[in-house]
């Protein structure tokens, strides 16, 4: 700023430049000061927001990370399992029966009391203890002790999300349901462990039994296909475009239209890669394969960017030193500016990638929002990806699926950390000083 | 300081090793370098010297074809090294820098360890078979530097950490090590302190043995100190090159007399 008025003046009759200076002073230092207080409450702002965004994720988030399950000891009757049919049988029942057995007053025989009873646990409480029985065919005939989930409703009780006081007709558990469940709570048959099944479980239609293995290996496979596309492709094309291609009218040209590529809407990727991948190409809907090709192409100029960012920000004179010697292009670009520039190469890398893991977009235009009740076992396997199964859980009615999608937000952001703070460190690590 | 060294002066040392003729150099519109013709001898130091902007920088990085690496420069006119014009097709870049050495203003070791920094050149042109030839020349070429004394034990360490002086005599270490016939160095002792600034130039002495050293200096004394010839630029022009001596106690035109006397540049 070029404001400073001292000695401006021929005048000597009206001071000193110290006096200049003197009077100007306050005003710059005010300047100074208004400067400060806006960055800070800039700051301040911005954390006050993520703060928040944190805290009701986690507020709503935290008791999708435990589970409530109920500990029973079931008889397991020859003649509900017959031990030729395995593993076919009655499991349901014998569940049933033994849960009857815990609670006071409950009729075996009645029909229409023990199809209430059996709503009280999970669905996938039968398949529990069928792999557990196909496991060891010696259970058929014994008792065995197991600890199930609980259905959505009584997990939702458990937790204090059911209001006792609201009337019993707007009520999802009528009052002798919740008597059963004080009930065996006071028999300490409920507990609350850690829900191991949010990561291992595939998604469900029950959100008891709804997890995030088969979005975590998509995504995982979607990454993977991303980053083993872009980054030779985007490092290749940053290298040639920085180091080797003559400056003229074509390289301006492209130059702006890698800057127009990163700013593409993501939706638009994803409505290419239908036409293309799927429509031309004839790739499998829903793979991770494509999902991965499609985040390629949005990661790709991001790469670009940053690759000639960093190749730029190299030192003229290591250039210099590397051609002195009698280098050719290639050695300097390979032997020297390309390590230098790695640091910043892969801080770009691991940034893009994060955005690509939290690109939701395209993967919807490709069909990686499918209700997919098993994990995949290979990247051309239809699977979800961590965004589109919060979307998918977002959008579910059942209760229980609230506080999971916050649970799946709260994963996401996890990895995005860790994959920053990997960045951060890669950074710190490799870089040198010249 | 070591006084002028008039009595060494044997200009007759060496056989013309760098012939220039009718060099034009432009950058985009401006026309840097105009018409330069000058015979550069073997074995010999020559300096130039010239106010900023004057050329000389420019002039020097024409004898390893360094300004091919801008874009917007372009050089004319011929410059012929040992009888070879160093623009002809046949003449790849790579080749002629490896016989024509450079240092630059700023020491620019490369982040790698003292050890490399040497051994990179000799690598790349394959000059060493096995591992004890390259250990051979690493340490010929910083004995040459005088510089092998104070790195002999930590070779592995990276030539970064060094001090500005030591950085300035490993890059001219590297500059030798590639076994090139001439040395260009750009402004050499600009970024050092007078102690470093009076190593280097001892060193530049004693490269003349071997090498023909052409050293582009802001320091009119230093120019005196080490050069036997020196070549003077004013606005493009070389306005008058002839042996040191003469030039700096008799010069003949009135534009190199007010520079040496401070009335120019």
């Amino acid at each position: 700023m070029a404001d400073v008025t001292a000695g401006s003046d021929p005048n000597p009759k009206t001071g000193s430049t110290g006096d200049v200076v003197r009077a100007s002073l306050a005003r710059r230092n005010r300047k100074q000061t208004i400067l400060q207080v806006l960055g800070l409450g800039a700051i301040s702002f911005a954390f006050l927001m993520l703060f928040i965004l944190i805290a009701s994720l986690v507020s709503t988030g935290y008791q999708a990370f435990t589970q409530t399950h109920i500990t029973l000891e079931v008889f397991i009757d020859p003649e509900e399992v017959p031990l030729e049919r395995l593993p076919r049988g009655g499991f349901d029942d014998v569940l049933d029966a033994s849960l009857a057995a815990m609670l006071e007053g409950v009729d075996p025989n009645d029909r229409a009391t023990m199809r209430a009873l059996g709503n009280l646990l999970s669905n996938g409480a039968q398949f529990k203890l069928r792999d557990r029985v196909v496991e060891d065919p010696d259970l058929v005939g014994q008792t065995v002790t197991i600890a199930v989930p609980v259905s959505d409703p009584y997990d939702q009780l458990n937790k204090g999300l059911i209001d006792r006081e609201t009337p019993e007709q707007y009520r999802r558990l009528k009052d002798f349901e919740i008597a059963w469940f004080d009930q065996l709570t006071a028999s300490d048959a409920i507990s609350e462990p850690l829900n191991i099944g949010l990561i291992s479980n595939p998604d469900s239609r029950f959100p008891e039994l709804a997890g995030l293995k088969g979005a975590l290996i998509g995504s995982f496979w979607a990454l993977l296909v991303c980053f083993l596309i872009s980054f030779p492709l985007g490092i290749g094309a940053a290298i040639y475009l920085e180091e080797f291609a003559p400056k003229n009218k074509f390289s301006d040209f492209v130059e702006v239209n890698i800057n127009n590529l990163a700013a593409v809407p993501s939706v638009v990727f994803g409505l290419l890669a239908l036409a293309v991948f799927i429509g031309w190409f004839g790739l499998p809907r829903s793979a991770p394969f494509v999902g991965g090709m499609t985040l390629a192409l949005m990661t790709m100029p991001t790469i670009i960017i940053a690759t000639r960012a960093a190749l730029k920000a190299v030192p003229p004179s290591i250039r210099e030193a590397a051609l002195g010697v009698g280098a050719s292009k290639h050695q300097v670009v390979f032997g020297h500016v390309l390590p230098l520039a790695m640091p910043g190469i892969l801080t770009g890398t691991i940034i893009g990638l994060a955005q690509a893991l939290g690109e939701t977009a395209p993967l919807l235009l490709i069909g990686m929002n499918a209700f997919i009740t098993s994990a995949p076992s290979g990247p051309f396997d239809s699977a979800t990806a961590l965004p589109t199964q919060i979307f998918i859980w977002a959008d579910s009615p059942e209760r229980g699926f609230v506080s999971r999608t916050s649970a799946a937000i709260l994963v996401l952001l996890g990895f995005l950390i860790t994959m920053n703070a990997v960045s951060i460190f890669l950074r710190n690590k490799f870089e040198r000083s010249w | 300081m070591n006084d002028m060294k008039e009595v060494e002066r044997d200009a007759a040392a060496g056989d013309i090793k760098i012939q220039a003729r009718g060099v034009q150099v432009f950058y985009g519109d401006t026309h840097a370098i105009k018409d330069v013709s000058v015979d550069i001898l073997d074995k010999t130091v020559t300096a130039f010297i010239g106010p900023s902007g004057c050329g000389k920088s420019t002039f020097l990085r024409c004898l390893n074809r360094m300004n091919d690496t801008i874009d917007i420069a372009r050089v004319r006119g011929d410059i012929h090294i040992d009888g070879d014009d160093i623009h002809d097709p046949s003449i790849d870049p790579v080749q002629l820098r490896a016989k024509v050495g450079m240092v630059f203003q700023k020491p620019n070791p490369f982040p790698k360890s003292i050890y490399d920094n040497i051994a990179y050149g000799p690598r790349i042109h394959g000059l060493a078979a096995t591992k004890t030839e390259l250990d051979e020349i690493v340490e010929r070429s910083l004995r040459r530097g005088a510089i092998w004394d104070e790195v002999k034990d930590r070779l592995h360490e990276p030539g970064t950490g060094l001090s500005g002086g030591q950085q300035q005599r490993l890059c001219i270490a590297r500059a030798v090590a590639t076994e090139p016939e001439v040395l260009l160095m750009d402004e050499p002792c600009s970024a050092l302190d007078p102690i470093a600034t009076a190593q280097v130039e001892d060193l530049i002495d004693e490269l003349r043995r071997n090498y023909s050293v052409v050293i582009v200096t802001h320091s009119m004394q230093q120019a005196a100190r080490v050069s036997q010839k020196t070549a003077f630029f004013h606005l493009g022009n070389l306005v008058e090159y002839r042996e040191t001596g003469q030039i700096f106690t008799n010069p003949e035109d009135p534009r190199t007399e007010s520079y040496i006397t401070g009335r120019i540049g």
